[in-house]
């Protein structure tokens, strides 16, 4: 089952790769493919148990069992959701990619395909060096996606995007290497009861870090994500920051706090201080930006900046609460970038200052947009509220300081979404090309109906989402509160 | 489904229909139509609810709709909870509400936006209205910010209007900088109780149940009870427009008038009132608290009143004015007179409303002129208009058996009653803000309504055309005149002890409200002798001697142009934070980002490992491993010439 949805859609790309050589065609099987895998990943969250922390779903093949490597999957209550996320938002890139892309269709939409197989099947690895190697196969299809397909300084942000994450990831891998010789085995669950002393722990932590926070990324390692969202296709923006981003995190919540726990605590407010940098300095920046989806761009990274801290909590409120906010992000800041794309392939330019007065031409863009604006800066009755608010409730008992400077994040998370959407929405119409853009087509609406859907019905109705974390996360915190090593000090190593 | 509930949902489902089909099917007429039987509905139920547990003794009651938010043990569920103070609310808001829709439809008869207009209006109203049915503080703070958005969202309404947008979105951050403390105030209560219930929080607040001190950053070990109170206070200095955070409010007269009757007079700026008296089990027990509330209450009541005196927008003037009298509602909680502040809270909705729609008439017929300079001898062209905002006038500044005198007279004698250092200033303070009320009110309609007919020729051209409004806002004006007139010798009794039963609690001790009752004559009336020195002072300047206004302020010139300038509080907040904000983050991008981390770090990085290549290309040597290696090396260098 698990399979099926991780390798459907690299099936799919065979398919258009061997047998299609027409780009219409291609873009209906691979939309269609990607539908398909959607709707049975849905069959996973029917099949779910919610009242168990056991991993779900389980497969298992020898792969190199002298090594102790073998083809493990399976998904517990949080790496489910971001499954979900990743099938959900496939379909919704690949209809937005309907007719901004023209050149080379079939190669991009056998890239899409293949990278939805290599993300998925990272949240489902139960194999560290699967994990690992699904990990850095993603990039390349992302790679492509930013370098081809990408805007005219392409090349240079694709490489930038390339090199950060490949840098990190080296180090990971030695962690990786060095935990599975020493458990002669690569299984994440066995890793997660393996006993490690503080100092060994420290060094591992560093080295995943140095992986995961370029991911998702932490300041002041996120400079890469700007350059690579200005020139990356409209739906390489939207996968980059739904989903792509939510890897460090996930990496941090799968491996770092289980495996690490004592590290984890111990680094707790290094992780803070970064986040909290993150939350004011990059809203501070956006604030300032002329560029709309390096506006967006910069947004992203003040927001994963409190999901850095609500994972770092160590409590059930500020742990879900971020999980729920990498959901809520996925949502919006993926629908954020399907908006400036609507605008872009208007009028091929991402200059705020070239627009204004849109709500006089565009009403239903209008209301849409603001919609989402509105669900960024976290208004209840919109996903984000209730992410933020379980976030900043978890800092708040962890550590009140924490808590203050991040709850400032309200304020300026507000101020450059407001006043971004006032330049570009409001106002009368100034630029002549404005008055001729038309309202969103019908395929357009349909992009963002599902997404409107989620940001209401977690905003009013999160019971059930959050149920699905419950149990993996009390399971989580029980693991990352556990105290592996003796307390041996940094200093004494 | 409840009936209870249905007062909530009605506004939703008229904001709804009006706003997703409005403009597309039904078209401006119908979408006015159903908004406005919709709001009738929750008024008549509302009406319903008032007479039953306010004026009958039916006991409070409380349902839970559904669970919200449940993760680990924080469990916060949407719940209705119908007391007294509840059901005064809901009058207001609804009762305000329906009037203002019916208005509008005369008033925005020029606006071609009419779903939109309407459905906004409607969405505030059940905003509000989650926020006084709440049973615990994420449902209140989720109607705070609810009502928050659609005041943006209504302020920017002619969102072609650069200072609309801008009036808009400072009105949204100014709010949220209370919102933050809010938010921090309902953690810090979750903390302490594990709860955010109002029963559940109460109870143990009242048992004592919590922990002396908590540590806080900044400010070391705080009384846990002050700690929460004051950050629960920050979020009403922001809603409803305190020192400080008061800036928002008259640049919020951007938005339409019938907007700033509803929103920015009856309704949404006592929310932080209503916010203050719910919370009265906490407020009760940190005399700290009490004592900030007392003053910043005071300290506004004064700073708006003398900010009105100067303003020549007739809006603005009226701004000020509910400013200050949110003022008043505030001092009067800060010493412990809650059902004073909601009795005052009570008849300002109809008064204020009032003065705000009968602005709205005046600049309907001016033709869309707010400059008091630009008008005069108004009584003779609309003198219906005249009628009704005299009555607002009156019931403000407090003559004797209007609306206003009740009200504002029990919060003086609470504040004098109260026998505190701050009670007395604050009494002082209220007495001599009474004066410039009468006199910046006055002064209003004799610019306004009096003298003579302007002189300049667009202004001339306006006044010959100047005519009644039609039936849809003469209506809602009769209405709320009716209700200036008798809303305070009818509710009185509210003031009295126990009125609002278990829903407000008043420590003992605190026993100024019960004192007031009791004042000697002399504090009783000279409220009155304050409105008659207000009065000549206003009929002095501004019909008897026209040009002594001006060589005033000629005479007194710093102080003139200091209070035209608000205390200069927007220019201070533009240095303070706007300009460094842009400042910082314009500087954190292009040094931080650009230069330092990107330049230094990761081009500089790419930049060294390529020159380091190049060294090593010499040392090629025939090997394929060699090569295999100058093959990476070589990929490097093509990142240097890239990056």
């Amino acid at each position: 089952m698990l399979s099926l949805v991780t390798f459907l859609p690299l099936v799919g790309a065979f398919v258009i790769f061997f047998g299609i050589r027409n780009d219409g065609m291609a873009r209906m099987v691979a939309f269609l493919v990607s539908l398909v895998t959607f709707v049975i990943s849905l069959r996973l969250l029917t099949g779910f148990d919610i009242t168990t922390h056991q991993f779900q779903f389980t497969e298992e093949l020898r792969w190199l069992p002298d090594a102790g490597i073998s083809y493990r999957m399976g998904v517990d209550g949080i790496s489910l959701p971001f499954v979900l996320l990743t099938t959900f938002l496939t379909p919704i890139c690949l209809l937005a990619s309907w007719e901004s892309i023209k050149t080379r269709v079939r190669e991009y939409m056998m890239a899409f395909l293949a990278l939805e197989s290599f993300v998925v099947g990272v949240f489902c690895a139960l194999d560290f060096l699967l994990f690992y190697i699904l990990w850095e196969a993603m990039l390349i299809p992302m790679f492509l996606i930013i370098g081809v397909w990408g805007g005219p300084n392409r090349v240079y942000a694709a490489l930038k995007f390339f090199l950060y994450t490949l840098a990190g990831s080296v180090l990971m891998l030695i962690a990786i290497l060095y935990l599975g010789i020493k458990a002669h085995t690569f299984s994440i669950p066995a890793l997660m009861a393996l006993p490690l002393s503080f100092d060994v722990q420290v060094w591992l932590f560093l080295a995943f870090m140095a992986s995961f926070a370029v991911k998702v990324p932490m300041w002041p390692v996120h400079t890469w994500l700007p350059d690579a969202h200005v020139e990356a296709p409209t739906a390489g923006s939207v996968i980059l920051a739904g989903i792509l981003l939510k890897m460090g995190a996930y990496g941090f919540l799968r491996f770092s706090l289980p495996i690490l726990p004592d590290a984890s605590r111990y680094f707790t407010p290094l992780i803070f201080g970064l986040s909290l940098v993150a939350i004011v300095y990059t809203a501070l920046v956006a604030l300032m930006q002329k560029d709309l989806k390096k506006l967006v761009a910069y947004s992203s990274v003040s927001h994963m900046g409190f999901v850095t801290i609500g994972l770092f909590t160590f409590n059930q409120q500020g742990v879900e609460g971020g999980i729920l906010q990498m959901i809520n992000h996925g949502v919006v800041a993926g629908a954020l970038f399907l908006l400036v794309g609507v605008v872009y392939d208007r009028m091929h330019t991402r200059e705020i200052a070239r627009y204004g007065g849109i709500a006089n031409v565009m009403p239903v863009y209008s209301v849409i947009f603001m919609l989402f604006a509105l669900a960024s800066a976290g208004l209840p009755g919109t996903n984000s509220f209730v992410g933020e608010i379980l976030i900043l409730l978890g800092a708040f008992l962890a550590n009140k300081a924490v808590a203050v400077i991040a709850a400032t994040g309200l304020v300026l998370g507000a101020a450059y979404v407001l006043w971004m959407f006032k330049r570009v929405v409001f106002g009368p119409v100034v630029h002549e090309d404005v008055k001729a853009m038309p309202d969103l087509s019908m395929r357009e609406v349909a992009l963002f109906l599902p997404l409107i859907v989620l940001v209401f019905w977690i905003g009013f109705y999160p019971g059930p989402f959050l149920a699905l974390l419950h149990a993996s996360v009390d399971n989580l915190l029980m693991q990352a509160n556990t105290v592996k090593a003796g307390a041996v000090a940094l200093a004494q190593f | 489904m409840s009936k209870n509930l249905l007062i909530i949902l009605l506004p939703l489902l008229g904001s709804l229909i009006a706003g997703l089909l409005g403009r597309r099917f039904l078209g401006n007429a119908v979408s006015r139509l159903v908004t406005i039987v919709c709001m009738t509905g929750a008024l008549l139920l509302s009406i319903q609810v008032f007479l039953a547990v306010a004026i009958g003794d039916a006991p409070s009651t409380r349902e839970v709709i559904f669970s919200w938010i449940v993760s680990g043990d924080f469990k916060v569920s949407f719940g209705i909870l119908i007391d007294r103070l509840t059901a005064v609310m809901l009058v207001v808001v609804n009762g305000v509400s329906t009037l203002v829709h019916v208005y509008s439809v005369g008033y925005m008869e020029e606006d071609p936006d009419h779903p939109r207009f309407f459905s906004y209006l409607s969405f505030f109203t059940f905003a509000m209205l989650m926020l006084v049915t709440g049973d615990n503080f994420l449902q209140l703070f989720f109607g705070w910010e609810g009502v928050g958005l659609a005041s943006y969202l209504l302020i920017g309404f002619w969102f072609k209007k650069e200072s609309a947008c801008d009036a808009a979105i400072k009105a949204f951050l100014v709010n949220r900088v209370g919102d933050f403390g809010f938010a921090l105030g309902i953690f810090a209560i979750f903390m302490v109780f594990g709860t955010l219930d109002y029963s559940e929080v109460f109870r143990m607040a009242g048992a004592g149940q919590y922990p002396a001190t908590v540590a806080f950053p900044l400010w070391g070990d705080v009384p846990t009870i002050t700690l929460i109170c004051l950050l629960l206070f920050i979020g009403a200095m922001g809603k409803s427009a305190q020192l400080g955070l008061h800036t928002w409010l008259p640049d919020a007269m951007e938005g339409p008038t019938p907007v700033s009757a509803l929103i920015h007079a009856a309704t949404m700026v006592t929310a932080g009132v209503f916010m203050v008296c719910r919370a009265s089990p906490l407020f009760e027990l940190s005399e700290t608290a009490l004592t900030v509330v007392t003053l910043v209450g005071a300290g506004t009541a004064l700073f708006a009143a003398t900010v009105g005196l100067v303003q020549n927008d007739i809006k603005r003037v009226i701004a000020y004015s509910t400013c200050s009298q949110l003022g008043y509602m505030f001092f009067a909680a800060g010493v412990s007179a809650y059902p004073a502040a909601m009795f005052h809270l009570f008849t300002h909705a109809f008064f204020k409303a009032l003065l705000f729609l009968g602005a709205g008439a005046v600049i309907h017929a001016m033709h869309h002129e707010q400059d008091m300079r630009h008008m005069g001898g108004l009584i003779k062209k609309i003198p219906i208009t005249y009628a009704v905002m005299m009555i607002g006038t009156l019931a403000l500044t407090g003559f004797p058996f209007l609306a206003g005198f009740y009200s504002k007279d029990a919060i003086l004698e609470s504040a004098f009653a109260a026998h505190t250092g701050v009670g007395t200033l604050a009494w002082v303070m209220g007495m001599l803000a009474a004066i410039l009320t009468t006199f910046y009110s006055f002064r209003l309609v004799f610019m306004t309504f009096h003298g003579a007919p302007p002189k300049d020729s667009h202004a001339k051209h306006a006044y010959d055309h100047a005519h009644e409004a039609p039936w849809s806002i003469r209506f809602p004006l009769l209405v709320l005149a009716l209700g200036s007139l008798v809303g305070g010798v009818l509710f009185q009794s509210m003031t009295h002890e126990g009125w609002f039963k278990e829903a407000v609690f008043i420590a003992k001790g605190h026993d100024a409200l019960a004192h007031s009752h009791h004042v000697a004559a002399w504090v009783k009336w000279s409220p009155f002798g304050m409105f008659l020195i207000g009065l000549s002072l206003a009929w002095l300047m501004y019909v008897k001697l026209p040009t002594l206004p001006g060589i005033v302020a000629a005479q007194w010139r710093g102080i003139h142009q200091f209070l035209i300038n608000a205390w200069y509080f927007d220019k201070l907040y533009d240095r303070l934070f706007v300009q460094p904000a842009r400042r910082i983050g314009y500087g954190l991008w292009q040094t931080g980002d650009v230069t330092i981390i990107d330049g230094f770090g990761v081009n500089g990085t790419a930049a060294t490992v390529g020159r380091i290549a190049q060294g090593f290309k010499r040392l090629q040597s025939g090997y394929v491993y060699h090569y295999a290696f100058a093959m990476v090396i070589g990929l490097l260098v093509l990142i240097t010439v890239y990056a």
